[in-house]
C-alpha cells in the first residue's frame, strides 16, 4: 500500500497532468508547433474578489512554445515535472523540490550547456501548479516543515494518530502536504484557533497551556506561515468552523502576514479559494495598544525606511480600505515606532496569556 | 626629354666692376650675384624639380673665389654689415665669365647617379625591390605584347653581406642583339614613354637604372641573355653604363648555348637588403600574383626557399590600343610641343590627325573660338596663338575619348587571382566601366577576399594596385587608401574604428588602369586624390562590399538556425520522454513529429517576444517581490 495513497483530488490532478501531455501529442502530429497556455501570475492579472473577500487570479495566460528560442528550456522543464509528479503520484511517493532540481539537472544541463539553477526548477513548478489547477502538494511535491501546532485537537497524520493535546513542549510539526489523504481530523474541544508570528511566542503560550485554558489550537507559522500551515488553517477552519485569530507583531511586517492569512498572496492568487480565509481576525498587536495597555515607549523600535515603504504600501491595498484599518496603520505611521509581540513581558510574563489576550477574545477587541 | 643646359642669365651680364679696392658705390647690388650663383644651372627634366636638393656637379660654388678681381681686400667693413645696408662697393667672388667657363652638360646618367631616390634606390632594401620590379614589369609587358602567357623566375642569391645577385629570367619575344646594349646601357631608353596607352613600364625609369645602380655598388656589370626565337642563336652580353655619356659599353659579347626557344635573362649584382615583410620583393611578386592571373612565377629567395605562383588561367590580358590625345588631356607646353613637330601642313589637318575624337567640325569649332585660320601652318603658330589655341580646345564640346588604350583585368581573373594566392572562404570583385578624367580614360576594379585562414582581429590587409604594378609604399597618402576610410564599412558587416581601416579576416584589393596614372609624387608609390578618382574607388569598393555584406548576413542566419536547430534538437529528446511518461504514447513518434515541425518554417521560431519578463513566474512586480522575498527565503513555500 503506497504510503500516500492518492486523493480523490489527485485522481483530477493526474487526469489533469496526462491532458497537458495529449496537448502536446496532437499538436504535435498535427505538425503543428507544441504549446501551451499557461495563467499570468502578475499583480496585473490579480485582482481582490469583495464579494469573496480574496485575491483571485484574472483570466489572463501566456502561451508558452517549444519552438521558441527563448521559452523552449522552460516548455521543457514544465513537461518534465509533469511527468515526474505524475510518476510521484501514481507510486504513492512524496519528493521534494530540491530533489527534483537533481532529477533534472543532468539532462537539462546537457541540453543548454548551462549550469542549471534551483530558481528554474521552483518557477516551473508553481507554472504547473497554476496550469493544472493543483496544488504542489495535491502533485505530491513537498517543501521543508515549518510550524508547529498544539491544543485541544487530534488528527490522524499519514496513519498515525496525533493527540495536540500531548505534543510535549514541541507540538506537532505541521508538514508541508497536509491534504486529506495526509491529514485527517479527529476529536475536537476547541472553540477558536490562535496563530502566533513567532515560534519563541507560541513556546510561552505553550508552556502556560494557554491552549488548555481557553479550549484552543495554537499555531506558529515561523514568520510568514508556509503554505502547510495556511492549508491547515484553512481545512481547520471550514471543516471543523472554527474561528482564527491572528497575533502578530505591530509593524508593517505583521500587518502583511496578517494579510495573507486572510486574503491569500498575489504570488499565489490562484491558491487564495484554497488557503485564504478571509474571516481571520486580527487580534493584535495594534498601534492603539501601546497607550491603551500603558506600555512604556522605550520598549518600542523606530520603524525603519522600509517598514514606512511597505506601511504605504499596505495602506493601498483594496482589502486594507476600511475606516479601522486606514486609523490603524496611519496610527503606526504617525508614531513611527513598531513593537514586537515580546515586548509585552515588560509588563509580566504570563501578561499575554493571561490579560491581554484572554481580555482581547472576550471584549471582541479585534479588527477584521 | 630635353636636357638643356640653360645658362645662368638671360641676357649678357654686365661686366664685373674695376678691381679697384676702394669699393665705393656698387653698380649692382652685392646681393643678387650670390644669389643667383647659388641656383643650380640645371633646368630639371620633368617632375624632377627635387634635384635642386642634391649638390650639382658643375657649377663653381660661391665661396671659392677664383678670379683676382674678387674685391676681399677689404672683406671686413662692407661685408659684415648687412647686405640691405647702405651699398659698399660691390663684393664679386667670381665673373660670370668664370662661372661660364665652368658649365657643361650633364649626362642624364650622371644626374640620376646622384639622384637615387628618384628612382627608388634610396635605401638597400628598396634598391633590391626597385630593380626585381624593373625587371619583372619588363618581362610582363614584353610577353603581354607579343602575346605569350608569361613564366618568368626570379632568383635572389646572397652574395657577400647585403650584397644580392638578382637574376630575372622570362619566356618572352626576346630582343634583337643591337637593342640590347642601348636598353640595359643607356638610361631612359624605351618605346613606352610615349605612347598613350597602359603599361607597366611607364611607372619606372628602366631596367637601365638598375643595372647602373647595381655597377655603381658592386662594380659588376648587367649580364643579358637573349634569345629572340628557336632556331636563332642566344647572344650573352656584359654590359657596362658609361655616366658621363650615357652611352652603353660592351664588355663581353658572345653567341652561347641556352636552352629556353625564346626569352631573356638578366643578373644584376647590387648592395641590397634582404627582408621579408610589408614592401619586400617576397610582397611584390605576391601582389604581382594577384593582378596578374595568367603569369606563372617562380621564386627562389635567398635562404633557398621557393614560392611558386601558378597561372590561374590561360587567358592573357586584352592588348590595350594605343590612342591619341584627347584636347582636354593636353597642357599648354606639350601642345606646343606638338605643333612643332606635326607633320601636318595645316591647322585644322593637325587638329584632327593628331587627337582623338576630332572631327573635321569639331576642328573648326576650335579654330574659330580660337580666332585663327584653319589653314595656318601649324609650326608658324606664335606662343599666344597656341595659348588662345588651347584655350579653345579645352572649351569646346569634345566627346570623351576612347577606352579602349586602358584594359582591365576583369571580376574573373582577379577572383581567380585572389583564390590563387589568398585562402579564403569568400571572394566578391567588381570591374567599373572606363570614365573619364581630365582627358583621361581611367576605370577602377576591385575585389574582397574574406574569412578562410585570414586573421580575424587585425586590420584588413589593403593591396593597392596601378596598371597591375603593386603600389607598395606611401599607403596612407594613397587615393585607394582615402577610398577605404571614406566607407563605413560597419554597413557591410565589418568592425571599424574611425578613421581606421575596417578590423576582420579580408583582403581587399584595388586596382586603377589608366593611360596616365596621377602620382602623388615622382616615386609613383601613392595614387592622387582627384575626385573622380575618389568617386570610382568608393563605387567599386561599395559593390564589393555589399556582396561581402550579403554573404555574412547569409552566413548569419545559417549559423543562427543551425543553433536553433540544435537547441530544439537538445530539448526534444527530453519533452519526448516526458510525454511518453505522461501519455503513454511512445517517445519516438513525438520526437519525429517534432522533428518535422523544426523543419518546417514556423513564425514563432524567432527570437523571444519582446517583454517576455512578463513570461509566468518572473512577473511578480518589485513591491510584492519586496514583500515576498523573505517568506520564499525557506523552501520556496509562501
Amino acid at each position: 500500500m503506497p504510503a500516500t495513497p492518492a486523493g480523490k483530488n489527485q485522481k483530477r490532478t493526474v487526469s489533469k497532468l496526462k491532458e497537458l501531455g495529449m496537448g502536446v501529442v496532437h499538436d504535435v502530429a498535427k505538425t503543428k508547433s507544441p504549446a501551451i497556455d499557461i495563467p499570468l501570475r502578475t499583480l496585473s492579472n490579480t485582482t481582490f474578489n469583495e464579494g469573496k473577500r480574496i485575491i483571485e487570479m484574472g483570466s489572463d495566460k501566456q502561451q508558452r512554445f517549444f519552438f521558441n528560442v527563448g521559452m523552449v528550456k522552460k516548455f521543457t522543464e514544465t513537461f518534465f515535472l509533469a511527468s515526474k509528479c505524475k510518476e510521484l503520484i501514481d507510486v504513492g511517493k512524496t519528493t521534494s523540490l530540491r530533489d527534483l532540481f537533481y532529477m533534472a539537472k543532468p539532462d537539462f544541463e546537457r541540453a543548454s550547456k548551462e549550469e542549471y539553477e534551483q530558481e528554474e526548477s521552483d518557477a516551473i513548478t508553481e507554472d504547473l501548479e497554476v496550469t493544472v489547477d493543483s496544488l504542489r502538494e495535491e502533485l505530491n511535491l513537498f517543501a521543508s516543515n515549518r510550524g508547529a501546532l498544539v491544543g485541544e485537537l487530534t488528527l490522524v497524520d499519514q496513519g498515525d494518530t496525533i493527540d495536540g493535546r500531548r505534543m510535549g513542549s514541541g507540538g506537532w510539526s505541521i508538514p508541508s502536504i497536509v491534504e486529506p489523504n495526509i491529514v485527517q481530523f479527529g476529536r475536537c474541544d476547541a472553540k477558536f484557533i490562535l496563530l502566533v508570528e513567532k515560534d519563541a511566542v507560541w513556546r510561552r503560550f505553550n508552556e502556560d497551556k494557554f491552549w488548555k485554558q481557553h479550549k484552543c489550537i495554537l499555531v506558529h507559522g515561523q514568520g510568514q506561515p508556509p503554505r502547510g500551515v495556511r492549508r491547515l488553517l484553512y481545512r481547520m477552519v471550514n471543516e471543523l468552523r472554527l474561528p482564527l485569530y491572528v497575533f502578530v507583531d505591530n509593524d508593517p511586517w505583521g500587518y502583511y502576514i496578517y494579510s495573507v492569512v486572510k486574503q491569500g498572496s498575489i504570488n499565489l492568487a490562484y491558491e487564495s479559494r484554497r488557503m485564504a480565509v478571509p474571516n481571520a481576525k486580527f487580534l493584535g498587536l495594534s498601534s492603539f495598544d501601546r497607550e491603551k495597555y500603558g506600555l512604556d515607549l522605550s520598549v518600542t523600535m523606530k520603524l525603519k525606511d522600509e517598514d514606512v515603504g511597505r506601511a504605504k504600501q499596505i495602506l493601498s491595498y483594496p482589502w486594507f480600505q476600511k475606516k479601522e484599518w486606514q486609523r490603524e496603520i496611519k496610527k503606526m505611521l504617525s508614531e513611527g515606532r513598531k513593537l514586537e509581540l515580546e515586548a509585552l513581558s515588560n509588563k509580566g510574563i504570563s501578561f499575554v496569556t493571561e490579560e491581554y489576550l484572554p481580555g482581547k477574545i472576550r471584549n471582541k477587541e479585534w479588527l477584521d | 626629354m630635353d636636357l638643356e643646359s640653360t645658362p645662368l642669365f638671360d641676357r649678357k651680364s654686365s661686366p664685373p666692376p674695376s678691381p679697384s679696392k676702394a669699393q665705393a658705390a656698387p653698380t649692382a647690388p652685392p646681393a643678387a650675384p650670390a644669389a643667383r650663383a647659388a641656383r643650380s644651372p640645371v633646368a630639371t627634366p620633368g617632375k624632377a624639380k627635387k634635384g635642386d636638393a642634391a649638390p650639382p656637379p658643375a657649377p663653381s660654388t660661391p665661396a671659392a673665389p677664383a678670379s683676382p678681381t674678387n674685391g676681399t681686400s677689404a672683406p671686413g667693413a662692407p661685408a659684415t654689415e648687412s647686405a640691405l645696408a647702405a651699398p659698399a662697393a660691390p663684393v664679386f667672388r667670381t665673373t660670370a665669365a668664370a662661372m661660364a667657363s665652368k658649365q657643361r652638360e650633364i649626362s642624364v646618367s650622371e644626374f640620376f647617379a646622384k639622384n637615387r631616390h628618384l628612382l627608388g634606390f634610396d635605401n638597400p632594401r628598396k634598391a633590391l625591390l626597385t630593380a626585381v620590379k624593373e625587371a619583372v614589369d619588363n618581362s610582363l609587358d614584353a610577353c603581354e605584347e607579343a602575346g605569350i602567357l608569361p613564366e618568368i623566375s626570379v632568383t635572389l642569391q646572397e652574395t657577400a653581406e647585403d650584397r644580392f645577385r638578382m637574376i630575372v629570367q622570362d619566356n618572352g619575344p626576346g630582343i634583337v642583339k643591337q637593342q640590347i646594349p642601348k636598353v640595359f646601357g643607356k638610361l631612359l631608353y624605351g618605346s613606352k614613354f610615349h605612347r598613350l596607352k597602359m603599361s607597366r613600364g611607364q611607372q619606372g625609369i628602366g631596367i637601365s637604372a638598375a643595372g647602373m645602380y647595381g655597377q655603381l655598388t658592386t662594380g659588376k656589370p648587367v649580364a643579358i641573355t637573349s634569345r629572340v626565337g628557336p632556331g636563332k642563336p642566344a647572344h650573352y652580353f656584359e654590359i657596362h653604363l658609361d655616366t658621363a655619356r650615357n652611352q652603353p659599353e660592351i664588355q663581353k659579347e658572345t653567341d652561347i648555348d641556352w636552352a629556353p626557344p625564346h626569352g631573356t635573362r638578366v643578373e644584376i649584382e647590387l648592395a641590397g637588403r634582404y627582408q621579408r615583410g610589408r614592401a619586400s620583393v617576397d610582397d611584390y611578386l605576391f601582389q604581382t600574383a594577384i593582378a596578374n592571373p595568367h603569369v606563372t612565377i617562380h621564386y627562389k629567395m635567398p635562404d633557398g626557399q621557393t614560392a611558386d605562383y601558378e597561372r590561374a588561367t590561360n587567358q592573357l590580358p586584352r592588348e590595350p590600343k594605343e590612342i591619341k590625345p584627347h584636347p582636354y588631356g593636353v597642357e599648354l607646353g606639350v601642345l606646343i610641343k606638338m605643333l612643332v613637330m606635326t607633320k601636318s601642313r595645316n591647322l585644322r589637318g593637325f587638329l584632327t590627325s593628331e587627337f582623338c575624337r576630332v572631327s573635321g567640325r569639331v576642328a573648326d569649332e576650335i579654330v574659330a573660338a580660337a580666332e585663327l585660320r584653319e589653314s595656318q601652318s601649324p609650326r608658324n603658330i606664335s606662343r599666344d596663338e597656341a595659348d588662345k589655341l588651347h584655350k579653345a580646345m579645352q572649351k569646346a564640346k569634345i566627346m570623351a575619348p576612347p577606352t579602349e588604350c586602358i584594359s582591365p583585368i576583369g571580376e574573373d581573373l582577379i577572383e581567380a587571382g585572389l583564390r590563387k594566392v589568398i585562402k579564403a572562404d569568400f571572394y566578391a570583385t567588381v570591374s567599373r566601366p572606363p570614365v573619364v578624367y581630365r582627358g583621361n580614360p581611367f576605370l577602377v576594379e576591385a575585389g574582397i577576399a574574406y574569412g578562410g585562414d585570414l586573421p580575424m582581429d587585425e586590420l584588413v590587409r589593403l593591396v593597392r594596385y596601378a596598371n597591375r604594378v603593386p603600389l607598395l609604399y606611401q599607403q596612407s597618402a594613397c587615393a585607394t587608401t582615402e577610398g577605404v576610410l571614406a566607407i563605413d564599412w560597419k554597413n557591410y558587416e565589418l568592425q571599424q574604428s574611425r578613421s581606421a581601416l575596417p578590423t576582420g579576416p579580408a583582403v581587399l584589393m584595388v586596382h586603377i588602369a589608366s593611360v596616365w596614372v596621377p602620382f602623388t609624387s615622382e616615386s609613383k608609390e601613392a595614387v592622387a586624390d582627384y575626385p573622380e578618382i575618389e568617386k570610382e574607388i568608393k563605387l567599386a569598393l561599395q559593390e564589393c562590399g555589399r556582396k561581402l555584406a550579403s554573404y555574412l548576413r547569409k552566413k548569419q542566419h545559417l549559423q543562427y538556425e543551425l543553433k536553433r536547430r540544435s537547441i530544439f534538437a537538445a530539448y526534444a529528446g527530453i519533452l519526448a520522454k516526458s510525454i511518453e511518461a505522461l501519455t503513454g504514447v511512445k517517445k519516438e513518434r513525438i520526437e519525429a513529429d517534432l522533428d518535422r515541425i523544426a523543419k518546417k518554417d514556423m513564425p514563432e521560431l524567432s527570437e523571444p517576444p519582446a517583454g517576455s519578463a512578463a513570461e509566468a513566474g518572473d512577473a511578480a512586480t518589485p513591491e510584492e517581490a519586496g514583500a515576498a522575498a523573505a517568506p520564499n527565503a525557506n523552501g520556496g513555500d509562501a
